[in-house]
């Protein structure tokens, strides 16, 4: 067993006053809907706020939150999802409109609350310096271009993310 | 004002009244970036999470937070920044 006493903490100021080394966070987001697309970027701009170094590798339908149009239109959808704004019986979150009427209740109720909204968040994680990582797979399935994300994405594979994982001291699926 | 502190040493004031996670702390730091080591942010937050969150933040940057008060609902605390970017 290792002696605790030998323990060190490198991401503390050491004694000798060299640089402490940055946290680091890396994210996984993997979801496009409005309501998930806020997670990631909440714990990214805290990450960052609080000094940490933070990556967020967007696959699947989370690559819709760098999407520089679908990234406005994100919806929220009532259907399998028993505790979204506007409470119906599932059956009914398929009727038309229902995933149109929970959107505008989630985007009532962030602006109510005066939280920034999906462009917004972005736009603040940018300007921490957070990495955004564009799954290259998810582009070539889905038929996405890079210019079609908005600018400062980089492209990249699982293998580029993991390398960039390893190193982090929290590690998140989203 | 009963801040526990000196009050000349107060470089900025900050009230996120109103405003909940992540702006809090969002705002605090970009405003902690403002001021130089050594300096006092005052902060005001009414955001509930604030008296967990506001003392993570000074951990992790590697501020101090010279005190805290809760008055009328909300919460003033002040910190002074230390030497981390």
């Amino acid at each position: 067993m290792t002696d605790p006493a030998t323990v060190v903490d490198d991401t503390v100021s050491p004694a000798n006053g060299a640089e402490p080394r940055r946290k680091r966070l890396a994210l996984v987001a993997s979801k496009g809907t409005l309501d998930q697309a806020y997670p990631p970027l909440i714990l990214a701009t805290t990450a960052a706020s609080l000094g940490w170094e933070v990556g967020i590798y967007f696959t699947f339908y989370g690559l819709d939150i760098l999407h520089q149009e679908r990234f406005r239109k994100l919806k929220m959808a009532s259907l399998a999802n028993p505790s979204g704004p506007i409470r119906l019986p599932n059956v009914l979150g398929a009727v038309p409109g229902a995933t149109a009427a929970a959107t505008k209740v989630m985007k009532r109720w962030m602006k109510q609350s005066r939280m920034p909204d999906i462009p917004e968040f972005i736009e603040m994680a940018q300007g921490l310096d957070v990495t955004f990582f564009a799954c290259a797979t998810t582009m070539g399935v889905m038929g996405v271009e890079e210019g079609d994300l908005i600018d400062g994405c980089d492209v990249a594979g699982a293998a580029a993310f993991l390398d960039f994982a390893a190193g982090a001291d929290v590690q998140l699926f989203i | 004002m009963t801040a526990p502190i000196d009050t000349s040493r107060i470089a900025s004031t900050l009230d996120t009244s109103g405003l909940l996670c992540p702006l809090p702390v969002y705002k605090a730091a970009l405003a902690l970036k403002q001021i130089e080591p050594g300096q006092v942010l005052e902060l005001v937050c009414t955001d509930p999470g604030s008296l967990e969150d506001i003392p993570a933040l000074a951990r992790q940057r590697g501020d101090v937070l010279l005190g805290v008060e809760e008055r009328d609902g909300r919460q003033v605390f002040w910190l002074e920044r230390g030497g981390a970017a």
